[in-house]
């Protein structure tokens, strides 16, 4: 570390410079500049959900777009999400006593047989960013948990993940199960992770294959909204 | 019983960089750079002078979605030089982009999901149902820290370990080789890793009938 970097005083940075320093904090990993930067936006009288959308989920956006070109390496994007972790963590009870706009909610899981997690985790907290509550089941999930989960939860959006050419068929098995059950246009069926594509996703019957977490909340936001549209025009 | 492969490969140039063709064969042989000793050991024992190889370098696997580019330049620059070419990988993580590949170039590849399941036998690892075990080869536990501790930054941040292998419980070593010294390699990384170890001699599992198959 430069001697320069050792003497930025993060309360001494205007707003502007001191969001640009957390993007780079956070793209470095550094959950303790972050947890402190984040108390200075909110002592400074920021809005809890400005500092989410404007701090942390555009730096992260970041992170996610170099992880997509090569530039960075899973390493990187785990630190940087754990940064950001310690940020939300401070944020996310502001979030509910501030009233902060509610997007929809997700049931999240990696399928069975597979305990590949790191994308997920990342897809659940980019959707807590963007303001939808998240449900994650974990890894290694049968058909039932799935189902048990949704039945619970009542949720607008069921995601699936899988990072092994072994596993991404169970995709099918859980959509096909909800299929005879009649419950599957009851929600919106994301799936993503390494191996997949837009052609399996379309196979399988999802409702959309997202390569990315970024991806994943436009989508999300879009479907849930045509869902509120169609519901609306049927009132 | 299979012994310790003796040839002069360079692991860490078949990690990073691959081999270039080498022999006067009139198939080729196009492998990833994890299976270049087990290849070239069946060559020897088998005498398949037909048999040419090329390597691609073997971390594209932490990329998966650079193999099946790197595998169709290779189909590519290879075109006209042999009678037919061989692709010497597994699925890898492609979601059958390889496969469209190899069927778009006329050349054979190797069944299953990935080296794990063929060194095992497909329908045995397949039947196995591990979930919670990690598997390394040979070539792996020769290249581990090239393949494993670097690249997922274990060196410089060993607090991640917990977060890629907390739900693993056991390093399970498919040996090619009868290797105690690979063995205790592989132990070593089980160690780091804080799993259990386990060795399983698999020998060449499927790669020997793959490749026996192109023998013309
Ligand atoms: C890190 C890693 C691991 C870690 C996993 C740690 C963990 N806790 O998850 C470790 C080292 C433990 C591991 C283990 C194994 N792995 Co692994 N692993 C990888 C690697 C290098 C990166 C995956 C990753 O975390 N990427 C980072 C995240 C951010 O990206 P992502 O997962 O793609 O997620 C993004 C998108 O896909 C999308 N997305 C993901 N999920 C979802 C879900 C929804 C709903 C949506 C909308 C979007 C979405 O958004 C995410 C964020 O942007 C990949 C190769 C690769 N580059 O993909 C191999 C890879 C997936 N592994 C592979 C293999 C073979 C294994 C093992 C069998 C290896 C072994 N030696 O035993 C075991 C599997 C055990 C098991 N039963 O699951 C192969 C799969 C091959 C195949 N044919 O399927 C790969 C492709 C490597 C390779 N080419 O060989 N692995």
């Amino acid at each position: 570390m430069s001697d320069q970097d050792d003497d930025i005083i993060l309360s001494e940075l205007s707003d502007d410079d001191l969001v640009a320093q957390m993007f780079d904090d956070l793209y470095d990993g550094l959950r303790e500049e972050i947890e402190e930067g984040v108390n200075i936006l909110l002592e400074r009288g920021w809005q809890p959900y400005d500092i989410l959308t404007k701090a942390l989920v555009g730096g992260m956006t970041i992170v996610g777009n170099d992880f997509r070109d090569g530039i960075l390496f899973v390493p990187e994007v785990l630190l940087a999400a754990n940064a950001m972790k310690g940020g939300m963590a401070i944020l996310k009870p502001l979030l509910v006593e501030t009233g902060a706009p509610r997007m929809g909610k997700m049931v999240i899981g990696t399928v069975k047989g597979d305990i590949h997690d790191i994308g997920k985790n990342l897809v659940s907290m980019m959707m807590e960013g963007a303001g939808f509550e998240v449900v994650d089941l974990g890894i290694n999930n049968a058909v039932d948990k799935y189902l048990d989960a949704l039945e619970a939860e009542q949720p607008d959006i069921l995601g699936m993940s899988a990072l092994l050419t072994t596993t991404m068929p169970y995709m099918k098995v859980v959509i096909d199960t909800m299929k005879e059950k009649g419950i599957r246009e009851d929600y919106i069926v994301l799936v993503g992770g390494a191996p997949l594509n837009e052609e399996f996703g379309r196979a399988i019957g999802a409702d959309a294959y997202c390569r990315d977490a970024a991806v994943a909340v436009e989508t999300a936001k879009a479907f849930v909204a045509r869902k509120h549209n169609r519901i609306a025009a049927r009132a | 019983m299979t012994r310790a492969a003796e040839d002069d490969l360079d692991d860490a140039a078949l990690t990073a960089e691959g081999l270039s063709p080498g022999g006067a064969g009139r198939v080729l042989v196009l492998a990833c750079g994890a299976l270049a000793h087990e290849i070239t050991a069946l060559i020897r024992a088998n005498g398949w002078s037909h048999l040419d190889l090329q390597c691609l370098p073997a971390i594209l696997h932490n990329h998966p979605e650079r193999i099946a580019p790197a595998v169709e330049a290779a189909l590519a620059a290879a075109r006209g030089r042999y009678w037919s070419v061989f692709v010497a990988y597994a699925d890898c993580g492609t979601g059958g982009a390889l496969a469209r590949v190899c069927a778009e170039h006329g050349a054979g590849m190797i069944a299953g999901p990935h080296c794990y399941a063929f060194f095992d036998g497909l329908d045995r690892f397949a039947a196995r149902d591990e979930i919670t075990a990690f598997y390394v080869t040979d070539f792996l536990a020769r290249q581990f820290d090239a393949f494993v501790t670097r690249p997922l930054g274990l060196d410089r941040h060993p607090e991640l370990r917990e977060m890629y292998f907390g739900h693993y419980e056991t390093l399970v070593y498919l040996a090619q080789t009868e290797d105690a010294a690979l063995t205790e390699k592989a132990r070593a990384a089980a160690r780091a890793l804080g799993l259990a170890f386990e060795r399983r001699f698999t020998g060449y599992g499927d790669l020997a009938p793959a490749l026996t198959r192109i023998t013309p």
